[in-house]
């Protein structure tokens, strides 16, 4: 895993490059102001010093809504819909990096899902180092997801005129065959990255009171705290949090039909564990039809169901949910808050004893 | 013979059905109806007891349904029981005989038949729950030399609900089943029990047996069945039941069966009260 280098101004020719060789690319661009990842056709659109991104990558692997397959009701023909094209994703934060290896764990698990396989497999990742926090309501120094060492084809670090770039993969290697500006680094570059790096840790802090190896315990610890009914109370269920979560994956499956109801589709678009009837079973029995079980449910699976279900924190700290929600609903808050009242249920134990 | 799994698996896409036809339909009560599908010449279901499959109308949508066919009477084709409860319910009901259907699965995990050999099988059915039980009852019943005795008990709101009358007087008239019915809100003509299902409770013999218990039934049924199982002296780990949680994919991706840690799709539906008397929203 050589260092290697390409001026910040070849930048643009590589990607001129890969859109010459078909491939889709994708990246974060402004938008009213903000930054979403969408679709690059002039490279100066790529905004990769961005803070973060409205919404997240995941959108690219499990599109919001998807056609699963078609049918022809009389006959039972179906044919699957497995769309896939090769796609760059550029400029991906290692937090959101982070949230792919979990998608790749929950899709690859038992039953694989070979639509959003195939979508992997044609997907390109070029991620990118981060050097300072992104918002007020990011905590992947908390998280531990403010670097990454796999799952990249290729990742840059930014050094000044220059990126640093690393190859993860033979896709990274396809993605820079027959691009010549970029070279093998000298010691002496090997020696700016490490300076780079040192400096970047230090512009990140802790913002959560408990560490990352704490948080499933803290959560499960919190379980019948009231502090989720005053989550309830101020919740207004509009799921904004789940669709704009890097590793909120869940989806409604229906039917659509044409006007001869012979034709359709069978398609599935994201849903979220926070709308009222996510889950309804027959019969009408809702198993989380308050509002605070609503959070409670998607709190846990942040900090601790995931984790137990697949070695893999479900929240990667990016904090999109808390700047995204009408309510100011975050997870530092949460979560610091809960800490808080873990602490004082250990102290009352204490002065009991 | 091609399992059936093995055809889902094989296909383009896991969320793609197996054409499947509906070679009979069995009115059961007002509101639930007995099919029996049929799979394509070749195709064998392969399931075990307390296994689901995820029943498709195409242009419709699709829902988890319970095999309530023993796997030693499913030779081709199977049976389940379908209460019209929801959309894709109600369609099926209305569907002529004949008619294509979609089917994946089976999924979940079924009973430990094998590990209920050689001990008394308490069968718990309440309501709609003994769709799924029959699957077990015919397949202990099939196999009787197995197990020790085998009771069966049975709750319905009222005589009329009462689900497989035919099985009901099948198992009745035999004499190593014990079999005991009871209706909430009887009609004139009843002349058995009356009460809810914890009223039959005292009708058996629990002293020094070696029992395992299978229940199934609605939510509300587990907060007065497990305290009288555990207090006659069931073991967390042998009391059985089957979680009805709205299983949208069957295969541990749409999120919607999830309780706690859990993908009851994956995990379950069929859980040992050990396995999950921890978890929240397990039961409500």
């Amino acid at each position: 895993m050589s260092l290697r280098i390409m001026p910040k101004s070849a930048l643009k020719a590589w990607i001129q490059r890969l859109q010459q060789r078909s491939f889709r690319i994708v990246g974060p661009k402004a938008l009213h102001g903000r930054y979403v990842f969408a679709d690059i056709t002039d490279p100066d659109e790529l905004a990769i010093d961005y803070p973060t991104t409205l919404s997240a990558p995941k959108q690219f692997l499990l599109p919001p809504r998807e056609v699963l397959f078609s049918f022809n009701a009389d006959t039972m023909d179906m044919t699957a819909h497995i769309e896939a094209e090769p796609t760059v994703l550029f400029g991906v934060h290692t937090c959101d990096m982070h949230a792919i290896q979990l998608l790749d764990t929950v899709q690859n698990n038992g039953f694989a899902d070979q639509h959003y396989r195939a979508r992997r497999d044609a997907l390109y990742l070029v991620s990118i180092e981060c050097l300072k926090p992104c918002s007020a309501q990011c905590f992947c120094k908390d998280m531990e997801t403010y670097s990454i060492t796999e799952t990249y084809d290729v990742h840059l670090a930014d050094m000044g005129d220059a990126y640093a770039v690393r190859v993860g993969s033979d896709k990274g290697e396809e993605l820079l065959a027959g691009f010549t500006n970029i070279w093998e680094g000298a010691d002496s570059d090997q020696q700016r990255l490490n300076e780079v790096m040192s400096q970047k840790w230090q512009n990140f802090e802790f913002r959560l009171d408990a560490t990352l190896s704490q948080l499933p315990e803290v959560l499960g610890a919190a379980m019948h705290s009231a502090h989720w009914d005053e989550l309830g109370d101020i919740c207004l269920a509009c799921g904004a949090c789940t669709q704009v979560c890097p590793t909120c994956y869940c989806f409604d499956v229906t039917d659509e039909v044409d006007l001869t109801l012979t034709h359709g589709v069978r398609l599935r678009a994201w849903d979220s564990c926070q709308i009222e009837k996510f889950a309804v079973v027959a019969g009408n029995h809702n198993f989380r039809s308050q509002l605070g079980r609503r959070q409670r449910h998607r709190f846990m699976r942040k900090g601790k169901y995931q984790y137990e279900a697949y070695g893999k924190m479900g929240c990667v700290g990016c904090g999109r949910c808390g700047t995204t929600c009408p309510v100011a609903i975050t997870c530092i808050k949460t979560f610091n808050h809960l800490t808080q009242e873990s602490a004082e249920r250990q102290a009352a134990v204490e002065v009991k004893a | 013979m091609i399992t059936l799994l093995k055809e889902t698996l094989s296909r383009q896409s896991i969320y793609m059905p197996t054409p499947a036809r509906i070679a009979a339909m069995t009115p059961l009560t007002a509101s639930e109806t007995l099919f029996r599908v049929e799979l394509p010449s070749g195709f064998h279901l392969h399931h075990r007891p307390g296994q689901f499959v995820e029943l498709s109308v195409l242009g419709v949508g699709e829902a988890p349904i319970s095999i309530c066919s023993a796997p030693t009477r499913s030779n081709g084709s199977f049976e389940l029981c379908v209460r019209a409860v929801g959309k894709l319910t109600n369609a099926v009901h209305k569907l002529p005989p004949g008619a294509k259907v979609g089917i994946r699965g089976p999924f979940g995990r079924s009973f430990p038949v094998e590990r209920f050999y050689g001990r008394d099988i308490l069968f718990v059915a309440g309501g709609l729950g003994l769709a799924p039980l029959r699957s077990l009852i015919d397949e202990v019943m099939d196999h009787r030399g197995m197990f020790d005795r085998v009771i069966l008990l049975v709750g319905a709101r009222t005589p009329r609900d009462l689900l497989f009358p035919d099985d009901l007087a099948r198992w009745t008239a035999r004499d190593d089943i014990e079999v005991h019915i009871t209706v909430e809100r009887p009609t004139e003509e009843w002349v058995s029990n009356v009460g809810v299902i914890t009223t039959l409770f005292n009708k058996i013999d629990y002293q020094g047996r070696n029992m395992v218990a299978t229940v199934v039934g609605p939510p509300v049924m587990y907060k007065f069945v497990l305290p009288d199982l555990l207090a006659h002296g069931l073991a967390d780990s042998d009391i059985w039941m089957s979680f009805e949680r709205q299983m949208k994919c069957g295969v541990g991706k749409c999120g919607h069966c999830q309780m706690h840690h859990i993908y009851t799709c994956q995990s379950g539906p069929i859980f040992s009260y050990q396995e999950v008397k921890n978890l929240q929203e397990a039961f409500a």
